[in-house]
C-alpha cells in the first residue's frame, strides 16, 4: 500500500526534479566549474579564480553592472510609479465591464512578442519615425531628431515590457482590499494621502514587493530591449555575457560573469527586502 | 430647546429611474437609540451612506446638531460608522486600529495612547491593545469596531447591520451589550438593521422602513401594539394574517369575510365602502386554544380546525393549527400550563379572540 503510494508520489514529483535537475541544476554545475577555470595555453586549464579576479579588476566590467544595476532599479521604480496608479484605478474605480477590458487592454500588447513590441518602439523613435516627422511637420524641429540609442530610449522600452508584470501582482493585491476598508479610512478622518500611506500601500506590500522583484530581475536580465533600443554601445551586462560567449568564444569568463549577475542580482534584491523591512516569505504567503 | 442630533429633512435619493429614498423626513434626539428597520434592498443602507457622506443626496438636507453636513467631506462630518463587516485595519494592531481617528487628529501621542487604554477599559478589553485584529474573536472584533469609533466622541454613531456576522448566541450577547454602551459612552445611536428583534430590543425609537418611504415612526410597544399601516403589522412581530373584503362596519369595528370565517377586529382608519380588500392581522399570543368550543364563548371570533404542527421551542413554542373551512394556517402560542398543554397533531382544536385583538388595514380603492 505505501509503495504505491509511492510510486504515484515519484510520478507526479517526476516533471518537477527533471525540470529543476535538467535545466537549472546541471547547467548551473556546468557553469560554476567552467567558470573557476583559467586557459594557460592551448587547451590547458587550471583550476582558478582568475575570472573573477577580472572582474574585479576590470573597472569596465563593474562600471557596466553597477550602471545595469541602477538602470533596472530606476526602471523597476518607474513602472512602480506608472503601474499602482493604473493597477488601483483597475482594483478599485472601474465596475463590472470596464475593469474586465480595461485588464485586457493590459495585456494585448503582451499577445505580441517582445521582439516585434521592441520594434514598434523603434518605428516611433528612429530618426525618420514617426515622432520625429511629427515634431518637424509641428515645427518643433528644424532637422530629423535621432530618439533611438540612448539611455531614455532603453529607459522607456524596460518599462514598456516590464508593465504586465507589474500590473498583474498590483491588481490581484488591490483587488483584496475591501472598499469598507478605505471609506472607514475616511469615515475617521483620515485624508486621501494618509489613507494611501497608512492602509492601501501596506496592504499593497506584498503585491508591490513581488512586482518589484520580478520587473527588476527582467530588467537586469533583459537582453534585446537594451540592445535594440540602446544600440550596441548600450553597456548592459548581458551584452558582456552574450560577448563572452559568442564572440569572443571565452566560456569561461561568460560563466564567471553569469554566475556575478546571479549573486549580484540577490544581493540586491536581498539588500532592498531588508531596507523595506519585508520578507520574501511574507511576499509569497 | 436643543436641536437633536440628527436630522433629515426630505431625503431622496434617485438612481436613474428607480427612487432608493423616496422623501423621509425624521428627527433623532440626542443620546438616543434610533434604529431604521426594513428588509433588504428597502433604502436603509443608503440613508446610512448619505448621512455618513459616502453618498450625495438627489434632494433634501442632512442637518447634525442643527448644522447641514451637506457639503461637508466625509473625512470632516461628526458622524462615524461602524460598518456591516466591522472593515477593522488588518495591517494595523488594536491600538493602531483605535487610535487612527486620533491620529489623524494630530493628537500628541501620549495622550493618544491614554485615550486608547481608557476606550479599551470601557469596552472592558484592557490590554488587548498590542493584539493584531486576526487575533480577536467576532464579539471582540465588534467591540473594537465601537471602540475605534467612540473614541472619536462623534455626535452619531451610525452602526450598519453591525451583528450580522455573528453567531445567534453572540448576537443575543451583543444586543444587551450594545445597549450598554451606548448608555455608557451617552451618544445618538442610529442603527440599520432587518431584523427586527434587534431594533426592539435595543432603540428608543424605531423607523420602519419599505420601500424607500418610512411606514411608521414609534417606540417597540407602539409599533407592536398599534401598526398604522398594514406592512407594519405583518414585519414587526409575528402575525396571523387574513385576507377578504368588508361586509360591514359597527363603530370603530369591521366585519371582514374571508374564506375560512367572518373576523371582526379594530378598523385601521375612517374611510370604508362595502366589498373592499382588507387585510386582518391578529398575533399569535393573542388567541386562545381549547379542547371545549364552550370556553371559548366570551370571544367575538371563532374557529374550528385541526392541529397541523407543533413547533416545540421552548417557551416560544408554536401551534399551527389548519382551519376546518377554508384551509388557512393559524399560528397560535402553546399554551404553558395546566392540562391543556398535550396536544398532539390531528387534534381537533377551537380557537377564540376579541375582537379588540385583531386590526384590520382596508386597501384604499384606487
Amino acid at each position: 500500500m505505501l509503495s504505491h503510494r509511492n510510486i504515484g508520489f515519484y510520478l507526479l514529483l517526476a516533471p518537477l526534479a527533471l525540470w529543476l535537475i535538467l535545466l537549472i541544476v546541471i547547467p548551473h554545475i556546468n557553469l560554476a566549474m567552467l567558470s573557476l577555470q583559467e586557459r594557460v595555453g592551448v587547451r590547458q586549464y587550471e583550476t582558478s579564480f582568475a575570472n573573477y579576479r577580472t572582474f574585479i579588476d576590470e573597472p569596465l566590467y563593474i562600471m557596466t553592472f553597477a550602471r545595469t544595476a541602477v538602470m533596472s532599479i530606476l526602471a523597476t521604480t518607474l513602472t512602480l510609479l506608472i503601474g499602482f496608479p493604473v493597477a488601483y484605478y483597475i482594483a478599485k474605480m472601474a465596475v463590472g465591464r470596464a475593469k474586465s477590458v480595461l485588464f485586457l487592454l493590459c495585456l494585448v500588447p503582451f499577445w505580441v512578442s517582445e521582439l516585434v513590441r521592441t520594434f514598434g518602439w523603434m518605428i516611433l523613435l528612429r530618426e525618420t519615425g514617426v515622432v520625429s516627422s511629427f515634431l518637424q511637420w509641428a515645427g518643433l524641429a528644424s532637422g530629423p531628431v535621432e530618439l533611438l540609442y540612448n539611455d531614455a530610449s532603453i529607459m522607456v522600452g524596460l518599462v514598456y515590457t516590464s508593465m504586465l508584470f507589474m500590473v498583474v501582482p498590483l491588481v490581484s493585491t488591490l483587488d483584496s482590499l475591501d472598499n469598507s476598508v478605505i471609506e472607514a479610512g475616511y469615515d475617521l478622518g483620515g485624508s486621501t494621502p494618509s489613507i494611501l500611506r497608512e492602509i492601501v500601500i501596506p496592504h499593497a506590500m506584498p503585491g508591490i514587493v513581488s512586482g518589484c522583484i520580478v520587473v527588476f530581475m527582467l530588467s537586469l536580465g533583459n537582453y534585446l530591449t537594451p540592445i535594440m533600443l540602446g544600440g550596441k554601445d548600450s553597456l548592459w551586462f548581458t551584452e558582456l555575457i552574450y560577448s563572452q560567449f559568442i564572440v569572443r568564444f571565452n566560456w569561461e569568463l561568460g560563466a564567471a560573469f553569469g554566475f556575478l549577475l546571479l549573486f549580484l542580482s540577490s544581493v540586491i534584491v536581498w539588500a532592498a527586502l531588508r531596507l523595506s523591512g519585508q520578507t520574501l516569505e511574507r511576499t509569497m504567503g | 430647546m436643543i436641536a437633536p442630533d440628527l436630522q433629515c429633512h426630505n431625503l431622496t435619493k434617485h438612481y436613474g429611474d428607480t427612487t432608493a429614498v423616496d422623501n423621509v423626513s425624521f428627527d433623532v434626539p440626542a443620546g438616543s437609540f434610533f434604529s431604521i428597520l426594513g428588509p433588504s434592498g428597502c433604502g436603509k443602507t443608503t440613508i446610512m451612506r448619505m448621512i455618513a457622506g459616502f453618498q450625495e443626496p438627489s434632494s433634501g438636507d442632512i442637518q447634525i446638531k442643527g448644522k447641514s453636513v451637506l457639503n461637508v467631506a466625509p473625512n470632516k462630518r461628526p458622524v462615524n460608522m461602524v460598518f456591516q463587516h466591522l472593515a477593522l485595519f488588518p495591517m494595523m494592531n488594536v491600538a493602531d486600529n483605535i487610535g487612527y481617528g486620533l491620529r489623524r487628529r494630530k493628537m500628541a501621542k501620549p495622550l493618544i495612547n491614554r485615550k486608547v487604554e481608557e476606550a479599551l477599559e470601557r469596552i472592558g478589553l484592557p490590554g488587548v491593545g498590542r493584539r493584531q485584529v486576526s487575533e480577536l474573536s467576532g464579539g471582540q472584533k465588534q467591540r473594537i469596531a465601537i471602540a475605534r469609533c467612540m473614541v472619536l466622541e462623534p455626535d452619531v454613531l451610525l452602526l450598519d447591520e453591525p451583528l450580522g456576522a455573528l453567531d445567534l448566541k453572540l448576537r443575543e450577547q451583543m444586543k444587551v451589550e450594545l445597549k450598554t454602551l451606548q448608555a455608557a459612552f451617552d451618544t445618538t445611536f442610529l442603527y440599520i438593521t432587518h431584523d427586527q428583534s434587534e431594533a426592539l430590543v435595543m432603540s428608543d425609537a424605531i423607523a420602519v422602513m419599505n420601500a424607500g418611504h418610512f411606514e411608521q415612526v414609534g417606540s417597540a410597544q407602539d409599533l407592536y401594539h398599534n401598526p398604522q399601516t398594514a406592512f407594519v403589522a405583518g414585519f414587526v412581530g409575528e402575525s396571523n394574517k387574513w385576507l377578504g373584503s368588508v361586509t360591514q362596519r359597527d363603530g370603530h369595528y369591521i366585519d371582514i369575510d374571508t374564506p375560512s370565517m367572518t373576523v371582526r377586529a379594530m378598523a385601521s382608519g375612517d374611510t370604508w365602502n362595502k366589498g373592499a380588500k382588507a387585510q386582518v392581522f391578529v398575533r399569535p399570543e393573542a388567541i386562545q386554544i381549547s379542547r371545549e368550543v364552550s370556553a371559548l364563548r366570551d370571544y367575538d371570533n371563532i374557529l374550528t380546525g385541526k392541529i397541523e404542527q407543533i413547533l416545540f421551542n421552548g417557551a416560544a413554542s408554536r401551534l399551527l393549527v389548519r382551519s376546518e373551512k377554508g384551509s388557512d394556517i393559524i399560528e397560535v402560542n402553546m399554551p404553558q400550563a395546566g392540562t391543556t398543554s398535550n396536544w398532539s397533531q390531528g387534534d381537533i382544536a377551537h380557537l377564540g379572540w376579541s375582537k379588540d385583538q385583531g386590526v384590520a388595514f382596508i386597501e384604499s380603492a384606487k
